[in-house]
Order: C-alpha cells, then sequence, then structure tokens
C-alpha cells in the first residue's frame, strides 16, 4: 500500500508511513544515551584489544601491550599460595613420619593439608572423616585390613591396594563358588557360620557343618576366631566393622564371587609431604595404631 | 492516526491465511511446556535429593537433563517460535503461506517426530556430548531437511509478500531461521562409526570442537532464544498495545549490530581453559559490545508502551510481553558482566551461570510466549478475549514469584560456590572441600525447587484457561474458524 507518513498524536512523532497489519513505526532518532553507550564499548573494547592478546596473524597473534597471558595469570596465583607453606610442607617432606607427630607446628601444617587433601580425594569414597560405606572401610575405628600404625599409612595411601603400583598392596581371595571349590549348599553353610559373628545366625541352627569348611578353606588367611590376617590382607570377620552391607546374602555372595576392592596408589598424584599429612590426618580419626 | 494503529486499516483485499498449522504449532508449543516444566521440576528435585532418580537409569540427572534443556529450548520455544512464525509473516506480507499446505504440515510432523525421537535418544543413551547440540547424527541430517523446508516456506512467503516493504520481526525471524541452520551444520560435522551405528565422531577435536560447540551454544542464544523471540516482541507488543512501534532507525541499527556482534561472543564461554587468549578477548570484548544492540531491542519493546501503559492493567497477556522485555534487558546486561574475565573466573561453573539462563529462558522466552500465546489462542479460535482475566492474572503473579525465586537463590548459591571454591586459610591450603559446597547449596536447591513449582504451576492454570477459552462461545458464529478468517484486531 502507499507510503503515507502521519504524525502521532501521543508523542507529536511523524510515522515511516508503511503499515503491516495495522502496526505503524515511528521515525524516532536513536536515543543518544544509547548510541554513545554503544560507541564508548567499541571504543572501549579496541583499547583492550590494544592492551591484551587479541588478534591472530597467521601462526602468531597481538600479545597486546601488556604482555598478559591468562595461564601465566592463573600460575602467579597459584605459585602465591603455595610460597604460603611451602618450607613447612618442605620440613614435613624432610621428616620421619612419626617425628612429624612430635613437632606441634609441623603437626598442625600436616592436618590442615591432610584434612583438605581427604575430603577432596578420598572422602567421596570413604565418606565425611573416613566413616566408610559398602566396599569401602570405615578409617575412624581400630579394625584395619593392612595395619592402623603411621608407617602402614603411608604405605597404603602411597602405594594403594591392588592398583598396579609395583609395590602396591595385594591380596586375593579365591572364588570358591564359581571356580566349583564349594558346593552352594557348602557355601550356604559356612555363611550360616560366618553369620555367628555377626549376629545372623541363631542359636538353633547347626554350624557344624560350617565350622568345618571354614577350618578347611577359611582358616589360614581369616584365622581360627576370624581374626583376619593383615599381612595376608584378609579382613577380620569377627568383627561388626566390615566391608559387607551385613547381610547374610552378601557373605554368600563374597564367598562364591568375591568382591576386592581397589585404592589407587595416590603416589602419582600427591607429593610425599602431602601423602605423609594425609596419613598423620587419617590416623588422628580415632583408629590410628 | 496512529494511535489506532491496530485497527485493520489495509486497503488490500482480505487473504485466507493458513492458520491451521499455527494452531498445530500453538497447541504443540502449551504441550511441550508443561513437559519441560515437568522435567525441569523432577530435576531440580534430583539435585536436591539425588535418590529421587529411584536408580532409574532412564531418569537419572545425565540422561533427563538434555530432556529438560531441549524441552524447553526446542519443543516449547522452537515450536512457539514456528507457531508465530507462521501467524506473523502471513499477516504482516498480507500473503497465504507459501508452500502449500501440505508442506507446513510435514514441517508440523517432522519437527514433532524430531522431537520425541531426541528425547527418547537422551532417556535411552544416546548423545554426541554436546550441549544443545545432543541428537546423533541421523536425528541431525532429518532435522536440516525439516529446517531447509522451514526456511523455504518462510523466506517464499516473503517474497510473495504483497506488501511493500519488510516488517522488521520477519528480518530477526529470517537471521534466526539463516543463522540457526549454519549453526547446525557446524556443530554437527560429525562421522558416524559406520551406517548402521547411531555413534559418531564430530570432525573437530580438543578445542577446536569446544571453540565450534559454544559458537553453536551462544549462538543458539543469540539467534534461537534472542532473536527469533525479539520477532515475536516486534508484532504482539504493538499489537496488543495498539501503538506505533517506537523507533524505526533503532531496530534496524539494533538488528544489524546484534547479529553482527553475537556471533563472535561464543568464546566467553572457554575463559581460563586452554582456547588462546586472544580468541578470549575476542569474545569478551565482543559481549561487551553486545551489550546496547541487546537493549536496542528492550528500548523499541518498551517505549512502544508509551501512551498505552494504562494498558498493562487490563491486558494480561501484554503484561508478560513486557515483563518479558524487562527480563531481557537484566539478562542481557547480566551476560556482557559475566563475560569478563575476573567476573567469569568467580562465575564460571557455578549455579550462577544457572541461574543466568533461567532469568533469560523463564524470565525472556517463556513469558513473550506466554504473552504471544495469550493473544494468539482467543485470536486463533475466533473468540472474543480469554475465559478468564483473572487466572491469567494468577498465572503472571505465581509465575513471577517462582522466577524470582529460581533466579535469586542460583545467584546466592553461585555466588557462595565460587567464594568457597577460591577460599584459603592462612597458610594457603583451601578452605573448604567441593562436597562442603555441595551441602552448603542445598538449603538454595530447594528453594529453586519451588520456584519451579511455582513456574509450573501458573503455566498448568495457564492451559486449563486456555482450554476453557476454546470451549467457550465463539465469537462469529458465522465464520468457521478453521478457515482462516480476517485477523482479528486486538483488544
Amino acid at each position: 500500500m502507499p507510503t503515507k507518513i502521519e504524525k502521532d498524536s501521543h508523542t507529536g512523532t511523524e510515522t515511516t508511513g508503511h503499515v503491516w497489519d495495522g502496526i505503524r513505526e515511528l521515525n524516532t532518532p536513536l536515543p543518544k544515551w544509547w548510541l554513545y553507550v554503544f560507541l564508548a564499548t567499541v571504543v572501549w573494547s579496541a583499547g583492550y584489544f590494544l592492551l591484551y592478546p587479541s588478534i591472530p596473524l597467521g601462526g602468531h597473534y597481538w600479545k597486546g601491550l601488556w604482555g598478559y597471558s591468562s595461564r601465566g595469570d592463573a600460575m602467579a596465583g597459584v605459585a602465591a599460595i603455595h610460597e604460603q607453606h611451602a618450607a613447612a610442607m618442605e620440613q614435613i617432606a624432610k621428616t620421619p613420619i612419626a617425628d612429624v607427630e612430635k613437632d606441634p607446628k609441623l603437626m598442625q601444617t600436616a592436618l590442615v593439608a591432610g584434612r583438605i587433601t581427604f575430603a577432596n580425594n578420598c572422602q567421596p569414597c570413604h565418606g565425611q572423616n573416613g566413616s566408610g560405606r559398602v566396599g569401602y572401610p570405615a578409617l575412624g575405628d581400630d579394625v584395619w585390613l593392612w595395619g592402623g600404625k603411621l608407617a602402614d599409612l603411608e604405605t597404603t595411601l602411597t602405594h594403594g591396594i591392588r592398583s598396579g603400583d609395583p609395590d602396591a598392596r595385594v591380596s586375593q581371595m579365591p572364588a570358591f563358588g564359581t571356580d566349583g571349590t564349594l558346593k552352594p549348599e557348602q557355601i550356604q553353610q559356612v555363611a550360616d557360620y560366618v553369620g555367628i559373628w555377626w549376629g545372623l545366625t541363631g542359636k538353633d541352627v547347626d554350624t557344624k557343618a560350617g565350622a568345618a569348611i571354614y577350618a578347611e578353606n577359611c582358616v589360614a588367611c581369616h584365622g581360627e576366631k576370624g581374626e583376619g590376617n593383615r599381612d595376608a590382607g584378609a579382613p577380620p570377620l569377627n568383627s561388626k566393622v566390615h566391608l559387607l552391607d551385613g547381610t547374610r546374602a552378601s557373605i554368600v555372595a563374597q564367598v562364591t564371587h568375591p568382591q576386592m576392592g581397589v585404592m589407587p596408589n595416590w603416589n602419582t598424584r600427591l607429593d610425599p609431604a602431602t601423602l605423609k599429612s594425609v596419613a598423620l590426618y587419617v590416623h588422628s580419626l580415632g583408629g590410628g595404631e | 492516526m496512529a494511535s489506532t494503529a491496530a485497527a485493520a486499516d489495509s486497503g488490500l483485499p482480505p487473504v485466507v491465511y493458513n492458520d491451521d498449522v499455527v494452531r498445530k504449532f500453538t497447541i504443540a508449543a502449551i504441550f511441550w511446556a508443561i513437559v519441560a516444566f515437568l522435567v525441569g521440576v523432577v530435576l531440580a528435585s534430583e539435585l536436591a535429593w539425588p535418590q529421587v532418580n529411584l536408580g532409574l537409569s532412564f531418569i537419572n540427572f545425565g540422561r533427563l537433563r538434555p530432556v529438560h534443556t531441549s524441552g524447553a529450548i526446542f519443543a516449547f520455544g522452537g515450536s512457539a517460535l514456528f507457531a508465530t512464525a507462521f501467524y506473523i509473516v502471513q499477516r504482516t506480507c498480507h500473503v497465504r503461506l507459501f508452500g502449500g499446505r501440505a508442506l507446513a504440515d510435514f514441517i508440523f510432523w517432522g519437527y514433532q517426530f524430531f522431537i520425541v525421537m531426541a528425547a527418547l535418544s537422551y532417556v535411552l543413551g544416546f548423545s554426541q556430548g554436546q550441549e544443545y547440540a545432543e541428537p546423533e547424527w541421523h536425528l541431525d541430517l532429518f532435522l536440516t531437511v525439516i529446517w531447509v523446508c522451514f526456511a523455504i516456506v518462510f523466506i517464499g512467503t516473503v517474497m510473495m509478500r504483497t506488501e511493500p516493504h519488510i516488517y522488521v520481526a520477519n528480518w530477526f525471524y529470517m537471521a534466526f531461521i539463516l543463522t540457526v541452520a549454519v549453526l547446525h551444520i557446524g556443530n554437527n560435522i560429525a562421522l558416524p562409526v559406520n551406517i548402521y551405528t547411531a555413534k559418531s565422531y564430530n570432525i573437530f577435536s580438543g578445542t577446536q570442537n569446544a571453540l565450534v560447540q559454544w559458537w553453536y551454544g551462544h549462538n543458539a542464544v543469540g539467534f534461537f532464544l534472542t532473536a527469533g523471540f525479539l520477532g515475536m516482541m516486534y508484532y504482539f507488543i504493538p499489537k496488543a498495545a495498539g501503538r506505533p512501534v517506537y523507533s524505526y532507525r533503532l531496530s534496524i541499527v539494533h538488528f544489524w549490530s546484534l547479529i553482527f556482534m553475537y556471533i563472535w561472543a561464543g568464546p566467553h564461554h572457554l575463559h581460563w581453559t586452554a582456547l588462546p587468549d586472544w580468541a578470549q578477548t575476542l569474545g569478551m570484548a565482543f559481549s561487551i559490545m553486545l551489550w546496547m544492540p541487546s537493549w536496542g531491542g528492550m528500548i523499541n519493546g518498551l517505549m512502544t508502551l508509551s501512551g498505552a501503559w494504562d494498558k498493562l492493567r487490563t491486558d494480561p497477556g501484554l503484561r508478560f510481553s513486557v515483563t518479558a522485555v524487562g527480563f531481557y534487558g537484566m539478562s542481557t546486561f547480566e551476560g556482557p558482566v559475566m563475560s569478563i574475565r575476573s567476573v567469569n573466573a568467580l562465575s564460571h561453573y557455578t549455579d550462577w551461570g544457572i541461574g543466568h539462563v533461567h532469568s533469560g529462558s523463564l524470565g525472556w522466552v517463556a513469558f513473550i510466549s506466554f504473552g504471544a500465546i495469550y493473544y494468539l489462542v482467543p485470536s486463533l479460535w475466533n473468540r472474543s478475549g480469554l475465559y478468564s482475566k483473572k487466572l491469567a492474572a494468577w498465572h503472571y503473579w505465581i509465575a513471577t514469584f517462582g522466577i524470582v525465586l529460581y533466579i535469586s537463590s542460583m545467584w546466592v548459591a553461585g555466588i557462595m560456590e565460587g567464594l568457597m571454591w577460591r577460599a584459603y586459610d592462612s597458610q594457603g591450603f583451601l578452605q573448604y572441600s567441593f562436597l562442603e559446597s555441595v551441602v552448603a547449596v542445598h538449603p538454595f536447591y530447594v528453594i529453586r525447587l519451588l520456584g519451579g513449582l511455582c513456574f509450573l504451576s501458573g503455566a498448568l492454570i495457564m492451559v486449563y484457561n486456555l482450554i476453557m477459552t476454546v470451549r467457550s462461545q465463539r465469537t462469529n458464529p458465522g465464520i468457521e474458524p478453521f478457515s482462516g478468517a480476517m485477523p482479528v484486531a486486538a483488544e
């Protein structure tokens, strides 16, 4: 339809004369503040390009008058933070772990470093304050699979368990069910016997057959009274603190086709001073020997 | 005079519009809105209480999240864009939709099929692992066909127009259609493992892949969620307000500056990463320069109301549209601020980002769509108005309250996370573990869930209101509602 410029009665501004489905447009000029702020951001950006790395130039780029690098910036921050505890951590690295414990100042640093390292690296499996969960041992009690002395903890942390590290702690429980050593009913009987320690087996259950199977197959590693063997990495069975969920079915499953956990060797990720700190922190959780 | 612009005063002969496809897409938009909001509420619950996923792989967070994001952006937002694009382009070009009814129906059913297949593929565990571009290659190819048909129909209609000029809303829709096509293809160039498997590998790897992904991701925001919905704004606000658009010149300058600036801003998603510093700088500076071009749309939307502000009291749809423009202005200021390197060091990877996205998606995208839907349904079904303005007002206030709960809780949670992650003690050790920050944000996750529930409840009120509107007495019993009669003038 033909262009017909009109004057809007409310604003006094003229329209452009176009109409679409009844919609008109006013010929209002650009708001001044809008235009000036827009131009200011363009000028600011040009200045920013000049000062900071900005324009790609083939295989190179314009480095900026200030020579800024975001990686350099971030690394400088990391270095400054690291500097605050570098001397103390170096001292911890040089000091035997038992002596760190005797030095209150070093010990204070170690516990702070140990707590945060534990919380960010170990807690996802071992729980808050080492409370443990099914398949992952609790660390705040006196039941230990591989020993609860400072040196034991440092070794476990450093080399891990079944981790592939040459000095890793390794043990293997046979798959009594899947390899056919025990028949399913024999596994049920031995589960009855182990269940006594866990309060799962009633007094009226006959556990003689289970005891005999235990004596023949399990006693070598787990001990006569189910006390376990730290050298063999055999968990104690006579404690209600254990790796399974506490049901009879979990015992049957473990004997039939055992699950054996893996702990990483933290020597690839944490430095010796930090490893010591974590060992000292775990030791302080309540179960340290 | 211009103040009576809403009157159907063209001297052109009447045209029978294809409103059938508009009605279909409007119903789809309303349906997918409820689905997307509901899945969002489930996800918010899973974040507050992970056991809500019941241990089922199909509804765990990782698989359900893309159902929510794609559901909100592509299913709800996309259907609303198709509906309004087809409605507006016919009316402002004064010509029936190009390509015939069959092509329009093919676009509708094809797009809906794509949405359903994409959602099914997510819950079954298929994903390209690229945010907002999760569908695998075969679905991407199918979507490309649909999108090309969309472009043909839309551009064809513009070319057939009987009006001498192209209305600003149509510029924005065309920028949206063309750029999304380029983005979709560019980010989905992938080689399938073989022709019989869904799995594919993107042609780009490492940092290049990340850069292309965020070129796509940020411009999905820029061209899908901004340009497209600005098109919606440029029609429904002047229509409902009965006022001329504030400034033609501003619409030209902000259109071209917006589409020129947006396309460079993507690298601000990759600050402090392996992306070269010069690319990060470009992303940041273009985001800053994007501030005023974005606000140009807000000024044109709000200033068009001048002389008609009283209509906010009586027109609940217009109230949604105008509030949407307010949220649009807020998000497009917050975005440039967050793109600044040092601010980003605090905000990135925190819930601040989630809050920012939702002030844009709930406040702008959903509200501008609600405004359009409240206008469209009475118009498309030939009813004199909504069944209940009171219910629409309830929807407005419940949804607004929900947004406020959502974004304020995510601001607090996000800034708290950012501060906790960078807090060091006097010896230079981290003060808090990551887990402690997770525990600390839990109350805010619960508040966010309440915000989401409010937003969903408001939308359910809208659905009831719209169903009752369609079931109410037709305005002109003589006119067959499906014949595509002359457009109904705004109130």
